[in-house]
């Protein structure tokens, strides 16, 4: 029994009266059921019409595989109306995986070669959709013959499926390069289009079609000046602009084509400008081609006025009033901002504008933007700028704003009051949501800065009295009215406010946090800490804090009740030594993590002075040598070259130019021969520098004067345990024969106490043939490195 | 500025522009989806529904260009539809802007003042729109005579 079917026109009807969900489905699956049954029986004359119905489900969301026989069928039926819908199901259901797949190889193939257009048309389309390696392979020559038909419209398909062979099966390049050169002088647009992309795709996946089409870069620069100047045909012009989609494409490949190419980058010098100006920029398509040719004048060589005008054209982007050409405007800024760096920084003010944009992307790259452009010059004012927007921005803008600005506080801070404000502030807008070594940043900062242990104190003190609950703050805070309690209650500070604070309020304030359920467990580990300095900075008794600490000698948490029982201990038996274990930390000499950090994230802005980052490992080693005992207790070589990311190993290998122009002013110590052995001699050099009167700075260096190369050449060297030593990496381990390069290594000794200086040295290396050790300790050390 | 970097979803490997091309009411029901890459049926599902959720969160206040995946999506509504196309980050935005609008200019001009209606009883046909417009992942013909003329031509077959 044949039951007729429906029109297409009426199950869509049928399906959009459906009320609900359940109600849809049932209606498609009978109709399901009745286009099964219509296959089965092989009905010729509706085929078409059922696999239109399938297909319209299919789109839906619902399963239509078992139309995918039919699909072969209706392709290799004569009839047009079949073969269209067959072959849209084939785009639809038949990709790659199906088995059924490369069954209309053979059918794509007769239509290649029957010469009707609209049908080869088809073909072609359904094999850039869904051809895979193997069709490809099997259709490439009849694709070629395709390419240089006389019918446009076949040759247009035929070009664009040339690229999509290419991407999957890229051996094809070849048979498709020659046609290449022919194509390009097609006045056709649709024709040109496809080719420009046909020669791009190419260039992009093989640098020897590259060099092959940088000949033709003086016949696409025609192409693109007559586009600009007066236009092949009337019906591409978009917004008066002229086929704005082949001029994107041109400049695209011109992109490709003239990167790292002297000579084709100076051809299009001309007419890359002549775009930039005389594009009409009122309307979307003028803004599309204008932003091409910016990409494009970024990315190859070209002329430094070229690039400013480049960075101009970003900069007018940006005070457009559609957003979306602000927002390209941003991330090509970006982009630039590392190679253009002065260009970009006239822009800044509007950029600063951008931070206040309501779109979380734009204020996102305006944020990324302006932390780049932030120098020692702008850095008050950026920060100010940057500040205000961190307490209005969304939340999850506000780590990378805070940590921004920490880092920018940090390379560029004009005084160290400055910082340790602009911490406090970032501290007490977003303290959640700063990165965790803040809290140790700072109070290594406030550590180092002695002439502003009473400012930071009272500024401390004051927030915290406000607010205990961002706990970044209130650790730092604990810390240092811990440190420094005593600083806080006597007499006042010029540099704030006077501000009276009885003993009874800190102690106070240090219970509440301690109490608080805000805080965390490390929090109270501060707080618990804090007061037990309190109890040798405050005259008065001790009473309320032996109280407290007892109390805290039975809580749940292990470590607070740890510490507590453990100062309770210090109270009771031990409180001779009370004083002297609390007493104030000495200065902190900054560590070298900072240093690694910040050249890791911004190596384009590094200054030639920086110094490498140190290796705290080997001082502390060596550091618990005894000098007395002169054991050879640095018996482990020194520790490896940091793992640093491959920018920071060039600037290691900068080493030998910029470690004597590194070392601080000029010293006035004289220089010291400490060895000499068969024509390898060390001196010594030696730097006081006036800001810090604890430090010395010694320049070791090797110099062979001997026939052979001294290799694998280590030096080391132990202090007495009251100094600092850091070792930093040698310029190299081979010292050339014939007085050849020296090498040098420096030495950073901290000497706070002002002891006699003592330092032992051990060399390792291999010198004609043999290895050699010698160990030994410096005399004759002048006084003027310790004094 | 790198050439195309492969995305995750990427098989086929470089070079390929246009990811997929959707069209979708505000309830969430395509009237249309190209692909120019493979995907299973539920990776198809999975990303339609992603891409609903994602643009029809925007409004007048956002930018046209949303980052999804690691590819970003160029789209604009008209009336209740949007119209979305899929691809790689370091294409030029305006470009595709200007694409969706020509192609709904065409679609304009072949249903004499296209409605949603017209999509979706005409399904076929759209997809033969967008097929003379574009192909293999690219921009294939943008003057519009020229495709209004190849349509009526295809269209006189049936």
């Amino acid at each position: 029994m044949v039951v007729p079917s429906r029109k297409l026109q009426d199950l869509i009807e049928e399906i959009r009266g459906a009320k609900t969900q359940a109600q849809e489905r049932e209606v498609i699956q009978k109709e399901c059921a009745h286009i099964r049954a219509s296959f089965r029986d092989g009905d010729p004359l509706h085929r078409h019409r059922q696999l239109a119905k399938l297909l319209y489900v299919h789109m839906l969301g619902y399963p239509a595989h078992f139309g995918q026989m039919e699909c072969l069928k209706l392709i290799a039926s004569p009839r047009f109306t079949d073969k269209r819908v067959g072959y849209l199901g084939a785009m639809l259901l038949l990709d790659e995986r199906q088995d059924a797949h490369l069954l209309i190889t053979n059918s794509i193939k007769n239509d290649l070669n029957q010469g009707i257009q609209v049908v080869q048309g088809l073909a072609l389309c359904t094999l850039s959709t869904v051809g895979s390696a193997e069709m490809c392979r099997d259709l490439a020559t009849e694709v070629e013959k395709l390419l240089l038909q006389p019918g446009s419209y076949v040759r247009k398909k035929a070009v664009l499926t040339a690229v999509h062979m290419i991407r999957k099966v890229p051996e094809l390049s070849n048979i498709f390069l020659p046609p290449c050169a022919q194509l390009l002088h097609e006045r056709h647009h649709g024709i040109l289009l496809g080719t420009i992309t046909l020669i791009t795709e190419l260039c992009e996946r093989s640098p020897a079609a590259l060099k092959h089409f940088q000949k033709v870069v003086p016949q696409l620069v025609q192409i693109l000046r007559t586009l600009v100047t007066t236009g092949y045909s009337t019906e591409h012009s978009i917004s008066g602009v002229s086929d704005p989609f082949l001029q994107v494409q041109i400049l695209r490949l011109l992109r490709i084509l003239g990167r790292n190419h002297e000579e084709s980058s100076d051809t299009m010098n001309d007419l890359l400008a002549q775009v930039a100006t005389n594009t009409d920029t009122s309307r979307n398509a003028g803004n599309a081609v204008l932003f091409e040719t910016v990409l494009t004048i970024m990315d190859i060589r070209s002329a430094t006025g070229l690039r400013v005008l480049a960075v101009n054209i970003l900069g007018r982007f940006l005070l457009n009033s559609d957003k979306n050409i602000r927002y390209v405007a941003l991330t090509s800024l970006l982009r630039m901002v590392q190679s253009d760096h002065s260009a970009v920084q006239r822009h800044r003010p509007t950029v600063v504008e951008c931070l206040r944009e309501v779109d979380a992307s734009l204020s996102r790259r305006a944020l990324e933007l302006s932390l780049a452009l932030v120098n020692s010059s702008n850095v008050r004012a950026m920060t100010q700028e940057l500040q205000s927007f961190l307490e209005s921005c969304s939340p999850d803008l506000r780590a990378d704003c805070a940590s921004g600005i920490l880092l920018a506080a940090e390379r560029f801070a004009p005084t160290k009051r400055w910082h340790i404000d602009t911490i406090l502030r970032v501290l007490t807008t977003a303290g959640t949501h700063v990165r965790d070594d803040a809290v140790a940043n700072l109070t290594q900062l406030i550590g180092g800065a002695q002439e502003l242990h009473a400012y930071s104190v009272r500024r401390l003190y004051s927030a915290l009295a406000e607010d205990i609950s961002q706990q970044p703050l209130v650790q730092v805070a604990a810390w240092c009215i811990g440190e420094y309690g005593d600083l806080l209650l006597e007499g006042s500070c010029e540099e704030t406010e006077p501000l009276q604070v009885e003993e009874e309020d800190v102690l106070d304030l240090l219970e509440k946090v301690l109490q608080s359920h805000m805080s965390l467990p490390a929090t109270r580990g501060y707080a618990l800490t804090a007061l037990m300095k309190l109890s040798t900075r405050l005259r008065g008794d001790n009473n309320r804090i032996r109280q407290v600490v007892s109390i805290y000698g039975s809580c749940l948490d292990m470590e607070l009740q740890q510490r507590a029982v453990e100062y309770n201990t210090l109270f009771r038996k031990y409180d001779h030594m009370r004083a002297a274990i609390l007493e104030k930390m000495p200065l902190v000499e900054r560590g070298g993590t900072q240093d690694e950090e910040i050249k890791e994230s911004k190596e384009a802005q590094l200054s030639e002075a920086s110094l490498v980052p140190t290796e705290p490992q080997a001082s502390e080693l060596l550091d618990l040598l005894d000098l007395l005992d002169g054991t050879s207790g640095a018996a482990q070589p020194p520790p490896p070259l940091e793992p640093s990311p491959g920018d920071v190993l060039v600037h290691l290998l900068d080493l030998p130019c910029d470690l004597p122009s590194a070392s601080p002013p000029p010293a006035s110590i004289p220089n010291l021969r400490v060895f000499e052995r068969e024509g390898l001699q060390l001196n010594l050099s030696f730097v006081r520098p006036p800001g810090t009167p604890a430090l010395l700075l010694i320049t070791i260096t090797a110099i062979n004067t001997s026939e052979a190369d001294v290799i694998h050449f280590i030096c080391q060297a132990a202090v007495p345990k009251s100094f600092q030593l850091q070792l930093q990496a040698p310029s190299g381990d081979t010292v050339p024969a014939h007085s050849g390069l020296p090498v040098t290594q420096l030495l950073r000794i901290l000497n706070p106490n002002k002891a006699p200086l003592r330092l032992k040295l051990r060399l390792t290396y291999n010198h004609f043939g043999q290895s050699v050790q010698e160990i030994f300790e410096v005399n004759n050390l002048p006084m003027e490195t310790w004094q | 500025m790198g050439l195309s970097s492969p995305g995750k979803c990427c098989k086929a490997g470089g070079g390929l522009k246009i990811r997929f091309i959707l069209i979708q009411n505000r309830a969430g029901k395509t009237r249309l989806a190209k692909w120019y890459m493979q995907f299973d049926d539920d990776e198809k599902q999975k990303l339609i529904e992603e891409v609903h959720a994602v643009v029809t969160v925007r409004d007048a206040k956002h930018t046209n260009f949303v980052e999804f995946r690691n590819f970003k999506i160029i789209y604009r509504r008209y009336a209740g539809l949007y119209f979305c196309i899929c691809v790689d980050v370091n294409d030029n935005n305006l470009a595709y802007l200007e694409a969706i609008h020509n192609f709904v200019e065409v679609l304009n001009e072949y249903f004499h003042n296209v409605c949603e209606l017209d999509l979706v009883f005409n399904f076929y046909k759209v997809y033969t729109v967008v097929d003379e417009m574009f192909l293999a992942g690219e921009i294939r013909e943008t003057s519009q005579t020229k495709v209004l003329k190849q349509l009526l031509m295809l269209q006189s077959l049936e």
